[in-house]
């Protein structure tokens, strides 16, 4: 039988600070055993528990892209006492990945429409993971419109900014960047909340266009007016939850929304399907 | 099903033979009551203890248990990789399981055992385990098991299930893990099968008369689950809860389990512990936001689980089996029976 608590090793790659206030960084862990990686084949959209041994284990959206391979990273918040001990690795040190765990975003539900990405702070590591997976020269044309509205309080805290910068150059891909403002003035992006960048820049919905929703909870409250406005229908949107997780495989019971395990049934779901839950996350 | 009789002068050699090889539990008394626990060779099962204080999911789910090891030793090659635990996976018997807590143990299945994940230490206990049940003559006054899907003498979950007739056991043999225990035992004397099924139905009406308590849950799957949620009695039902979480703890259909690590020297563990929905901490985000902050919230949580959310998940009516445990233990009185039909008869406005 496998065992489903236990970890694959992983080394750490590499560390790299993801924004100004040091608070998130972003780990590139390498399989030690190469079998562990195939077995760890993922979607966008999935995550993972992260495993140190002795301290604990934490729920981590994946960041990386199915397509890249050989590795895969995950850009971690400081917050608790796992993400804290996290945050003080170093290189070469080894831990472990349980996963991959959870559903994906709907991939195949999404071929042939037009994809709204939109995110706000941190909540941005799964939507890169899907933006690197569609703009995938194997994967861009099995995708009409991609438009992207990412927000950060400032410049310095957008991750992954030279990415964003090198999509914004790109034709098959509508950047809309902002940040809530900034004393920069070579600042070429929006500046305001994501909502009104969503509720200006994002495309009129017709039925071949789906919005995937991340980000803190004020501006998710926010940015459903402004889709709603837009003409989103509520199966249109699709949103990936958190909440306190400890197993991750729908067996230790802190995580429903209802009958709904968010580390299984979910993380992604519907807005469709969170307004027949009870709204526990 | 061949039936055996098994004469009370006979049961403690008999269980002395299955101790070469089964981990025998079974009812004992200790300071906190009478408890399922391991027999030490010179303990006998008490077998006509009435509702033990915890239920026998430890057996299969101990309160604490250890899942997974590392060395932290970084001389060590295998440092920082953690490996599952060495279990001890010899057979083991449970005398004088309820029927109710039997049942129990299917309901939990439904959680360790499924089409995505099997977790292995609940999965290769439950294979080792052998259920030696007796029909509850006597139902004690929180006993709802009749509404429940189950009852006195339900076969459910079990291996083998006993009837007390004072001088003897007559012994039901239903599994194929029953009969090897039965043999490790030497009990092989027959009894003729129509007689004794006339008999466990004589002993099974008897103690359903007695059984007085009961719970409608035929409405429940018919309501939406918002309505529910929303429902305005949820005020009134947890204003006396203390949030103390003794109605998990003895709850014989309560999984939920927390996962933590601990180290000692170079080893780390990671172990797992009964936790509680009753606990601020159960859903307490890293954050600080925690989307069950108010007792309220846990309190219908724990209600809606049982009763709402189990019942539309696995079709298998309530996670409840009706051993009335949390009826008899609320130290403020809070009563699933109330509950249930509070829930049951809810009509949306």
């Amino acid at each position: 039988m496998e065992n489903p608590y236990v970890p694959y090793p992983v080394r750490i790659d590499d560390i790299e600070v993801a924004t100004e206030d040091k608070s998130l960084k972003t780990f590139t862990f390498v399989f030690q055993n190469p079998e562990d990686e195939e077995k760890f084949a993922y979607k966008a959209g999935q995550f993972a528990e992260l495993s140190i041994p002795g301290v604990g284990e934490i729920p981590i959206g994946i960041a990386s892209s199915p397509v890249e391979k050989g590795f895969v990273k995950f850009t971690v918040f400081r917050t608790g006492v796992v993400t804290s001990h996290l945050h003080n690795m170093k290189k070469g040190d080894i831990m472990g990945i349980r996963g991959p765990l959870g559903n994906w975003y709907p991939w195949e539900k999404l071929e042939n429409k037009n994809v709204v990405i939109i995110g706000g702070g941190f909540a941005f590591t799964t939507l890169r993971s899907s933006i690197v997976y569609m703009l995938d020269p194997a994967n861009r044309s099995r995708f009409k419109n991609i438009d992207v509205v990412y927000g950060a309080r400032s410049p310095g805290m957008l991750l992954y900014r030279e990415e964003l910068f090198d999509w914004e150059k790109r034709d098959d891909i509508n950047m809309h960047i902002t940040v809530d403002g900034t004393d920069d003035p070579e600042w070429k992006y929006h500046k305001g909340f994501v909502p009104q960048v969503v509720e200006n820049n994002a495309p009129v919905a017709d039925e071949d266009t789906y919005a995937i929703v991340c980000g803190p909870p004020i501006m998710i409250k926010f940015t459903q007016p402004a889709l709603t406005k837009l003409g989103y229908q509520e199966h249109q949107i699709i949103m990936s939850l958190e909440n306190r997780m400890k197993c991750g495989i729908g067996m230790c019971g802190r995580c429903n929304i209802g009958k709904e395990l968010v580390c299984k049934d979910g993380p992604v779901f519907t807005l469709e399907q969170i307004n027949q839950t009870p709204k526990e996350y | 099903m061949n039936f055996i009789t098994i004469d009370k002068k006979d049961w403690a050699g008999g269980i002395d033979r299955s101790r070469k090889t089964y981990r025998v539990f079974g009812p004992v008394q200790d300071e906190n009551g009478c408890q399922i626990k391991p027999l030490t060779p010179d303990l006998y099962p008490l077998m006509d203890a009435g509702v033990t204080v915890m239920s026998p999911k430890s057996v299969l789910f101990p309160q604490t248990e250890k899942m997974l090891t590392a060395t932290l030793d970084a001389s060590r090659e295998d440092h920082h990789i953690m490996k599952p635990v060495e279990k001890d996976d010899t057979l083991r018997v449970v005398l004088g399981i309820r029927p109710y807590d039997a049942r129990a143990i299917l309901l939990v299945k439904l959680n360790f055992d499924n089409p995505d994940y099997q977790d292995p230490y609940w999965c290769d206990a439950y294979a080792a385990t052998t259920f030696v049940g007796l029909g509850v003559n006597r139902p004690g006054p929180c006993d709802f098991s009749t509404s429940t899907g189950c009852g006195p003498f339900s076969e459910e979950g079990l291996d083998v299930l006993m009837a007390d007739l004072d001088d003897r056991y007559l012994a039901k043999i239903l599994t194929e893990k029953g009969e090897t225990w039965a043999g490790a035992c030497g009990f092989d004397t027959t009894a003729d099968a129509a007689e004794s099924q006339a008999l466990f139905d004589i002993l099974r009406k008897e103690a359903e008369k007695n059984i007085t308590a009961s719970v409608d849950t035929d409405q429940l799957s018919e309501k939406s689950i918002l309505d529910l949620h929303e429902a305005p009695f949820w005020d009134d039902v947890a204003f006396s809860c203390i949030n103390c979480g003794t109605c998990t703890y003895v709850c014989p259909t309560c999984w939920c389990f927390d996962i933590q690590d601990e180290t000692k020297h170079k080893t780390a563990v990671r172990f797992r512990n009964w936790d509680s929905c009753m606990s601020p901490l159960f859903t307490h985000h890293a954050s600080g936001h925690n989307p069950r902050e108010s007792k309220v919230q846990r309190v219908r949580q724990r209600f809606m689980h049982k009763l709402k959310y189990f019942v539309d998940k696995y079709d298998q009516g309530i996670m409840c089996v009706g051993c009335g445990r949390c009826v008899a233990s609320c130290p403020v009185n809070i009563d699933i029976r109330e509950v249930c039909t509070i829930m049951n008869n809810h009509e949306s406005k």
